[in-house]
Order: C-alpha cells, then structure tokens, then sequence
C-alpha cells in the first residue's frame, strides 16, 4: 500500500514534468499552428544555462532565473529567424526546420560544454528525504518539482482566462487577420507567445536537471513523451495538456512498477520480469492508441 | 659500362627498397567522436596518439600515419569508413571501435579482407567465441569481464542476495550474465528498463520495498548518471550499496556525478592509480598532454598502439608478410599499463582485474582508487569455444 502510494507519487513528479514541457509545446501549435520539433532543445538549454549557473553562483535560485531568461531568449530569436519565414509554408517545411534545430542545438552545446555530461546536484536547502505518512519517505526535491509544477499551471490559468494578454492570444489563436485589424501586434505576440513556450521548456529542463544526465540530446527522449502527452490531451489545449501529462506521467510509472509483478500471477518470474518489462515499455502508446480510438482529436481538443 | 649499368640499377633498386619503407604504416582508427559517447571515442584517440607522439610519429621506430573517422556509434557508417581505409588508403591494421554492435556489424567483414583489427574497447561475447579471427585480437576486454569481477566480489561478500537493473536490450542482459556467472547466492529480482529511460523513480521504490542486501546496475551513459543521482537522493546509497562495471564511473562521468557516487564499488581491468612503472608514465604523460585524468578508454587505446608498436618493431614496419606480424602481436610483449598482460588462445587478453572504489580527492574531485585484486590472468568464458 506504501509502495503504491509512493508509486502514486512518482507518476504525479514525472506527469508534472512533462507537463511543463507539453504546455509549451501544445501553445505554440494550437496558436501559431506549427510544429516545434526543436522544443525539446530549449530544455536542454535551460538544463545546461541552469547547472552552469547555479554551480558558478552556488544558488539554485538563481540557477533556474537564468535558465528560464537563457530558454526564452534563444526561443524568440528562433521565432525571429528561422520560424517567421515558415509560417505560411507547409507543416513539412517547419518539421524540417526545427529538425535540423535539433542538430545545431546538440552540436553547440558540445562545442561550448564540452563532450561529457554537466554536473548539477539537488541544493542543500531540497536535499533529503521527508516522511509524508508512516513509511513513506519521499525525496524533498521531488516534492518540489511537483509544487512547481502546480504553481505555474496556476500561472498560465491566470495568464490566459484573466489578463488582457491572455485574451490576445486566445482571439490570435481563433483569427488571426481580425485580430490584427483590430490594431494588436500579431507579430510580436507569436513571437511573446513562442518565447513563453520555450521558457517553460527551460523550465522543464533546470527543474530536470539535478535529476537528470545533463547531456547533449537530452531533449529527444523527453520530446517523444511529450508528443504523445499533447496527442492524448488534444493539441492546443493546455487544460489537455495538464490532463495527458499526469495520465502519461500515471500510466508509465505504474506500468512499470506493478506489471511485472502482476504477470508474476501467473508465469515463471524470468518471464513476467521479460514481459512485463517490453509491455510496460509499450503502455503509454497502447494509451495513445486507446484514446485516439475514442477521441480522434484528444480529450479535450482546443478548436472543432 | 655494363658494370656502371649495373650499378645504377642496383643503387635505384636500394633506392626504392628504401623509398617503401618510409613510406608510414597507416592505421585506420574508426571511432565515435559524435553523439552523447564521444567522449569515448575521444580517449581512445588521446590514448592512441599519445603513445605516437611519445615515439616522436613512430610506434615501434616505424613511422605511422594515424587516420581518425567518426562513425557516429552508427554500424553503416562504420562500415562505409572501414571500406574507405582499405580499398583508397591501403589500410591493414584497424582499431577503435567503441560500441559493440558496430564492432559486429565491420570487423567480421575486416579480418575476412586480410585486414588484422585490434580493438581497444568493444568485446562482444560473438567475437569472443565462435566467431574468433585469427585477424582480430581485443586489447581491451571481453565484455563479460568487467561484470565477472564484479560478481566473484559480491559473491565473496557478506550480501546474501542481490537485485539486478539493466536496460532492456541484448548488452543488458549480456552484462547481467557475466555477473551471475560468478554469483552464485540469491538473485532477488532481475529488472529490465526500457533503453534510455532517465527517470527511475519507479524502480528506486521497488528496490527499496524489496530490501535487498546489494544492488548491480549496467546502465551506460546518461541512464547511469540518471540513476546515480536518483539512488542517491532517494536515500538509498546510505542503506543499500550500488555495485557496477567501470562503465558508469570513468574519471569523466565522475566529474558529472560526482558526490552521489562516492562509496560506489566497480569492477575494472585498469585504474589509474596501478602502479607499475608504465603506467605512472602513462598517466603523468596523458595528464600532463591533455589537462585531465585517463579514462579506462585512454588506457586502451594507449595499450593498443604500444601493442601494435612490440609488433611492427619486430617486422621492421613490413605488412607484406602478414602472418609475422600476427605471431608478434600475440606474443604482446609490451609494457602493458595494467601490469600482467598476454593473449589467450582466442586472441582476448588473459589479464587482472581489479575492484575499485569512488572516492574524494584531496582538491575536492572524485576519482577511483584500486580496493582490491580479484581476479589473477582471468580467461574469458568464451575461449574455449573459439577454434582457430
């Protein structure tokens, strides 16, 4: 019962995470309606900006402030240079694009960090374990990650259903051409809402980060995730993103905790432990698949 | 007249014969300079070309040309690279490899071309068998090695039993079988991980409802790192202690994990702090080069081109008469850095290896220290199935 409560809370930790990856991702293609095949770069970026950082400075704070401007900036500068020209062309013409983002992104964090992972720790302020309930011992940092998480679905809630900002984007995101007639700066607010995108990326990445290898390519196991993630939740739709995250995030973790064991029930334990293991590795698609049976467009899709 | 004639042919002869022989020996390094292992690839080049540069662009007193080509830890391109050393450049001596599916997919097809290949990492159990050339020698190790070690250890330990974590693919599941071909106790649970997971949060939980005495891992690269640091923070590593090959804890990837991994026990054939006049030389030298401590890769690469040097020192840089060549290879009579060094009879090395441990420097770094010897001339599980 520990363990599963426990397991409960490994799901909810990695759900969150590929929440903030998946809510950039998921903005950025309902709105500006292109496909972001480098997003997971800027969670590099911000994993990489944020390990160097914090360990030149000694303050995790400060850390992820520089991650997140790092993921931002260098996300509106893609936006102003590469992504502009693309947007009246083709989703094969963005897919290559940002692809081969994926390869100028790798290569140069290897030229400037060198070929070996970076070193990044859990700060001494989230270090250890706390008891939660009798028994359950759950790591400090992971609770953080997850209080993180909440907080900034909470931020974008509020970004986009109170404020005049949000508003924008959302009427940019149902007509674009009224919308600028109307005098608002279409222009700047893909590229606002771009940056936003690949901000929370980073933010995926520095949260990641003393979890994680920092490592070059560290983007592309995660992006997979996140894909399926906006594909289950409807793709533009935050609310789906949050939802697919956690049922991702849910899904993959007990998979892989209890399957084996169930097949344990009744085959020879090497087996379970095999088919267990190849199924487990599946579920998450086997999900993907389920839900695109009984919902075409997602759980909740942003447009009909 | 007739005897001047006879004299100039004779001195254009010499003159020619001379011409050959300085002409350098080509060595074909094929190795992954790209992607997340580069830098693997790139200790076995330092490692290589140290022991050239230490010859002033001699190994053996013959002068050698080293060629470098990244194979991306790609098997086509590897075999496009190999192609392009033997029929354009002449190449007939090869090494480098890292990856032990890419050491499948070119060197049986190498050796079979007359081409003698010399690997200085890789050592799949395939080539170690029945598929042994008398083409192909590894400097390095055969895989299993590394885990054996590690195994006869636990096994020699107070831990009663052990829980295994590897990814889900055929080295995962190699490597856990060169550790329990020597542990011989009880194997608490056999897990296998999906090939390049980063998060292990699950598996952590369960290693910790399971309570084993001891945990094995074979988690190369990020994954390693990843779980390290995981373990380490769930708290683990203070109750139940981490076993693994080398692999995961090289001067490099120490630098990255740093902390979480002081304590951690590792199986190896070499360790920088071996002490042996060779090896002293060696890592003052690399050090002194490169700016940072070998990796057990430099150590083989360095070995291999000290290997390849005792050879062409005999031959006299001649690859005519291939066959001497290969009897001076086998007879590996070089200052090998690990100390006791020969070839058994499927052409793998019948060395010592070594149990070492994580620990902090004096300036704040974390590197290896020896522990303990475990195995003295261990032979590979598989020699006795090569016939050559």
């Amino acid at each position: 019962m520990i363990l599963f409560a426990e397991q409960i809370l490994n799901g909810l930790q990695l759900g969150i995470t590929l929440f903030l990856m998946s809510a950039g991702l998921t903005l950025v293609f309902g709105i500006m309606k292109v496909i972001n095949l480098a997003h997971g770069s800027f969670y590099m970026i911000g994993a990489y900006v944020g390990a160097t950082v914090t360990a030149a400075s000694g303050s995790f704070l400060a850390g992820i402030l520089a991650a997140l401007g790092a993921a931002g900036i260098s996300g509106m500068v893609v936006e102003l240079i590469v992504l502009r020209e693309l947007y009246q062309r083709d989703h094969l013409d963005q897919v290559l694009a940002t692809f081969g983002l994926i390869f100028f992104f790798n290569e140069l964090t290897r030229i400037i960090w060198g070929k070996q992972p970076l070193f990044m720790d859990v700060p001494t302020w989230l270090q250890g374990n706390i008891e939660i309930m009798a028994g359950l011992v759950y790591p400090v940092y992971r609770l953080f990650v997850i209080g993180v998480g909440c907080l900034t679905a909470l931020l974008l809630w509020f970004l986009f259903s109170r404020t005049r900002l949000g508003m924008q984007i959302r009427a940019g995101a149902s007509n674009r051409r009224m919308v600028s007639a109307l005098g608002v700066n279409i222009k700047l607010l893909y590229t606002l809402v771009f940056g936003l995108g690949t901000l929370l990326a980073g933010l995926a990445g520095v949260m990641a980060g003393p979890i994680f290898a920092v490592e070059s390519g560290m983007g592309e196991s995660i992006l997979i995730l996140t894909f399926v993630v906006i594909v289950i939740g409807g793709i533009g739709s935050v609310k789906g993103a949050v939802i697919g995250a956690l049922l991702v995030g849910l899904v993959d973790t007990l998979g892989r905790a209890f399957l084996p064991q169930l097949f344990r029930l009744f085959l020879s334990s090497s087996v379970a432990d095999g088919v267990g293991a190849s199924l487990a590795s599946m579920s998450i698609y086997i999900l993907m698949a389920a839900v695109l049976i009984l919902r075409p467009k997602g759980l909740f899709p942003s447009h009909d | 007249m007739k005897r001047l004639m006879m004299l100039v042919l004779a001195t254009a002869i010499l003159g020619l014969a001379l011409g050959a022989s300085a002409e350098p020996v080509k060595i074909g390094m094929i190795t992954t300079l790209s992607t997340t292992a580069a830098y693997l690839g790139e200790d076995i080049r330092d490692g290589f070309q140290l022991a050239v540069d230490q010859e002033g662009g001699r190994l053996g007193g013959v002068d050698v040309e080293l060629l470098v080509e990244d194979d991306g830890a790609k098997p086509e391109k590897a075999n496009q690279i190999a192609e392009r050393y033997m029929k354009k450049d002449g190449v007939k001596i090869m090494t480098g490899i890292v990856f032990s599916n890419v050491a499948i997919a070119v060197v049986p097809k190498v050796v079979r071309d007359g081409v003698v290949y010399l690997s200085a990492n890789a050592g799949p159990s395939q080539l170690a068998g029945k598929g042994c050339n008398e083409n192909y020698f590894s400097v390095s190790y055969q895989n299993d090695n590394i885990d054996e070690v590690v195994g006869q250890y636990v096994n020699d330990s107070a831990h009663q039993n052990v829980y295994l974590i590897a990814p889900n693919y055929p080295a995962g599941k190699d490597h856990l079988a060169g550790f329990k071909r020597y542990f011989k106790k009880e194997i608490k649970a056999e897990v296998y991980t999906k090939l390049g997971q980063s998060d292990y949060a699950a598996e952590i939980a369960a290693i910790r409802a399971a309570k084993p005495d001891a945990v094995f891992f074979f988690l190369p690269g990020g994954m390693g790192v990843s779980f390290i640091k995981q373990y380490a923070q769930a708290g683990l590593n203070e109750e139940i202690p981490l076993y693994g090959p080398a692999f995961s804890f090289d001067e490099r990837l120490l630098a990255a994990v740093g902390p979480v991994a002081l304590g951690v026990k590792n199986g190896s054939q070499w360790s920088h702090d071996l002490d042996n006049p060779a090896n002293r030389q060696f890592v003052a030298a690399y050090r002194e080069k490169y700016g940072r401590t070998p990796t057990l890769y430099a150590s083989q690469g360095y070995d291999t081109a000290r290997l390849i040097g005792s050879a062409l020192k005999v031959v006299n840089g001649n690859l005519e008469d291939l066959a001497a060549f290969k009897a001076a290879l086998r007879k590996a009579d070089f200052e090998s850095v690990r100390g006791n060094f020969s070839f058994g009879s499927n052409q793998h090395p019948v060395q010592d290896l070594y149990i070492r441990e994580v620990v902090k420097t004096d300036d704040g770094n974390y590197t290896n220290k020896t522990i303990q010897k475990v195995f003295t001339n261990h032979v590979d599980a598989y020699a006795a199935e090569c016939k050559m």
